[in-house]
């Protein structure tokens, strides 16, 4: 894929960010669990934290291609950070930036875009994973207030954002029609962030619960319109998914980086791993299989930009990229061989990094879900 | 070929797999947490004749054969990986070869140390700069009247940190090359003999990996295992047998996600109904099941082609490693997508699975080697 010289300028720039700033904390990160504050400060400064936002709100003022070869060039280093970019401009930012009214944007997404506040996304439940219509929280207006109650889980950034986007039902005989769209500030009274999880990957980020007992927030902090939550947050994930896709290939590419440099090094039989046919194959099939998911991701993030619907498009680029990137990462640690299973080389992180873009905003299963449905119809 | 176990072979299976349940899997995440070698269990196990299942009775040991072993290990793999290896690498990778190689003093001594788990075995073969590549490794011994003199330094080794009895590798006539390679017992606190720093490692996290490190270590003449120049043959060798092992837990390992996957699938609910009716859901149960199956009747075909006597098997262990391997990988990456978000956490125990999956793959000769090994025998027509 052949790009406009703008963006291999940009890519360029984020690219000398992750291998100088964010390369040195990815396996630290990753064997504490410490969130990189650090990291997410020098993203904010570099405007990495609000790419695709106008600069009126205090955006960059780039495009979603821009954005995607963001989230690329950090996953290849770190997905932690990767995915903690990701979860904050299409999870936290997007759905205030495209369903929220004037003031809301002039209020919320100035700061979350600069990258003084973090932003997050609270969607999945204990009981709503893939079926995120079965959400049990409520909401209830009372006067000026919307009270809500109920636990979120596996909710990225979830303890540390300022700003989170939930979805809350208002009636739940009304199914995904009964649900709406707030944003809670930290500090709202009767919210907390619950526990952290302890996970396989991506470690380097905070996943936790978002426990709300009673929360008041102002009637105002309504999202779009009542029972709009599911169409936001259907709209959400189209975008969101072409970031997955987007980390996906990152960490594919960055496991395919350190399996040529081993390749190249490492000698077996008097000869350079990289004369060996069988290697050569898996590196082969890497490269072919990143390759085609890098044209996926950005041609959804394309079409995305010339204002089409991409449902399908950013489905099957989360689906194949999130797929190739679990077999370049398992490839990756076969060519490193037992070394590869120590936290001396950066692929036994990267393997275990990759899981997570086979699962989060909407499982491989639920992309092909929706990849049949827009083919064949309901 | 019928793979009806006899009586005997079906009470180990089962008496294994109470133990497993009962003893193994309560503190499987929390040896894979802290690291610990769980030499509680290994001791129970001992009592039980588990650390010598091919160990003859009169040394100590269970006096089965491999296919038993197979069963032990893939019983206790279901549940625990790391106390699975640990168990499979003191039988096949040390006692098999001291049994096989060892002259009679050597059997006395050290078979009923290894059956009773008074001491536990490890196995130094790999080198920083010799991995697939064995016969590239560095280590030298030196016969020097009585003692021959051993440097090089020995890493990955299973067991390594906790072990007591260490068969190791080394060149005592370089420029014969593979012809010029010894074998040797080497025991703990043997002058000159140290071990490296615990490795931190992705899965099997408990086995006390290490590096084993020879500086003019003293290893006493009658110590050697075989014949000098035997070493190649008995690694060889010894890897036929143990590949068959390796594929026994990777089998365990997968049959344990599995029926994790079943379990949660019949327990949890999406869109008003449990997800086992969805379809994705059955075809990924029906895959891992399907593929479980066939690795099995592999690796028990290898066990049963040993116990037979049949004198050259590398192309049916390989095989079973290979495939029993390949298998685990897909089954455990199944059954986190099926726990999906949970399966990523470390609340439910695919998660572990997922990570000790990765080195079936890699050690006693990574995929690619088992693939040569396989075409080798095909092409050489043995």
């Amino acid at each position: 894929m052949v790009l406009d010289t703008k963006y291999q300028r940009f890519r360029d720039e984020v690219r000398e960010f992750a291998t100088q700033v964010v390369a040195p904390k990815a396996s630290h990160i990753d064997q504490t669990g410490e969130f990189s504050w650090d990291t997410a400060k020098e993203m904010g400064r570099m405007g990495l934290l609000g790419i695709p936002f106008p600069k009126k709100y205090g955006g960059a003022g780039l495009d979603h291609l821009s954005y995607a070869i963001a989230v690329e060039e950090i996953s290849r280093v770190c997905g932690s950070t990767g995915v903690t970019l990701a979860a904050h401009v299409s999870l936290g930012c997007y759905p205030i930036y495209a369903s929220g009214t004037e003031k809301q944007k002039r209020k919320f997404l100035p700061p979350l875009l600069k990258g003084d506040k973090i932003g997050s996304f609270g969607l999945t439940e204990p009981n709503a994973g893939s079926d995120a219509g079965a959400t049990e929280t409520t909401a209830e207006l009372a006067g000026d207030e919307w009270i809500i109650n109920g636990t979120k889980r596996f909710i990225t950034s979830g303890a540390i954002a300022d700003t989170m986007v939930i979805t809350a039902t208002q009636d739940r005989s009304k199914g995904v029609h009964g649900i709406s769209a707030f944003i809670v500030e930290k500090g709202s009274p009767g919210f907390s962030p619950g526990r952290e999880e302890e996970k396989l990957g991506l470690r380097g980020s905070i996943t936790s619960e978002l426990v709300f007992e009673d929360c008041r927030i102002p009637k105002e902090n309504l999202l779009g319109q009542e029972y709009e939550g599911f169409k936001i947050f259907m709209q959400t994930l189209d975008g969101g998914r072409i970031s997955i896709g987007a980390m996906a290939l990152g960490i594919g590419q960055g496991a395919l980086d350190a399996s040529i440099e081993y390749a190249q090094n490492r000698v077996q039989f008097g000869k350079p791993l990289r004369k060996f046919q069988l290697i050569q194959r898996m590196i082969a099939d890497m490269e072919t299989e990143i390759s085609a998911a890098r044209h996926l991701v950005y041609h959804a993030a394309m079409l995305k930009d010339g204002g089409e619907v991409v449902t399908k498009e950013g489905a099957m680029a989360k689906l194949y990229a999130s797929e190739a990137c679990m077999r370049a990462t398992s490839a990756a640690i076969q060519i490193h061989g037992c070394r590869g299973l120590t936290n001396a080389y950066p692929v036994e992180r990267f393997f275990r990094d990759a899981k997570l873009t086979e699962i989060g905003e909407g499982t491989s299963e639920i992309m092909r879900i929706v990849i049949a449905r827009e083919i064949l119809g309901r | 070929m019928d793979f009806e176990l006899t009586q005997d072979q079906k009470l180990i299976q089962d008496m294994v797999r109470r133990f497993a349940i009962n003893e193994l899997e309560p503190v499987a995440a929390e040896i894979d947490r802290t690291r610990e070698f769980p030499w509680q269990n290994i001791k129970k196990m001992a009592e039980l004749g588990l650390l010598g299942v091919i160990v003859p009775e009169q040394y100590g040991g269970a006096g089965l054969d491999f296919l038993s072993l197979a069963l032990v290990i893939e019983e206790i793999s279901k549940v625990c990986a790391s106390t699975g290896v640990i168990v499979a690498v003191n039988n096949s990778l040390v006692a098999y070869p001291i049994l096989n190689f060892g002259n009679g003093d050597q059997h006395k001594k050290y078979l009923p140390l290894l059956a009773k788990a008074e001491k536990i075995g490890a196995i130094g073969l790999t080198e920083p700069n010799a991995g697939s590549d064995v016969a590239a490794f560095e280590s030298t011994a030196v016969l020097e009247g009585d003692h021959y003199r051993l440097n090089g330094t020995k890493r990955f080794i299973t067991n390594g940190r906790e072990a007591g009895v260490c068969i190791v590798f080394a060149y005592t006539d370089k420029s014969k090359g593979h012809r010029g390679m010894s074998a040797f017992v080497v025991e703990d606190g043997t002058p000159g003999f140290s071990k490296g720093e615990h490795e931190d490692l992705m899965g099997l996290r408990s086995t006390g990996n290490c590096e084993l490190i020879f500086e003019d270590a003293r290893v006493p003449k009658e110590n050697l295992l075989g014949e000098e120049g035997q070493g190649f043959k008995i690694a060889m060798h010894t890897l036929d047998v143990s590949r068959i092992d390796i594929g026994a837990q990777a089998v365990g390992i997968a049959q344990g996600a599995l029926d994790a996957a079943v379990k949660y699938a019949k327990e949890r609910k999406a869109f008003g109904q449990s997800i086992s009716e969805f379809q994705f859901i059955q075809g990924m149960l029906a895959e891992m099941a399907t593929q479980i199956m066939a690795a099995r009747l592999l690796v028990y075909h290898a066990a049963v082609v040993k116990d037979r006597g049949v004198p050259r098997f590398s192309k049916e262990s390989s095989m079973a490693k290979w495939f029993a391997s390949e298998t685990c990988m897909n089954a455990v990456r199944m059954a986190v997508q099926v726990h999906g978000g949970y399966g990523y956490s470390k609340d439910y125990a695919v998660e572990r699975f997922y990570r000790d999956a990765k080195v079936m793959e890699i050690y006693e000769g990574t995929s690619e080697i088992q693939k040569v090994v396989i075409a080798r025998s095909l092409l050489q027509g043995t």
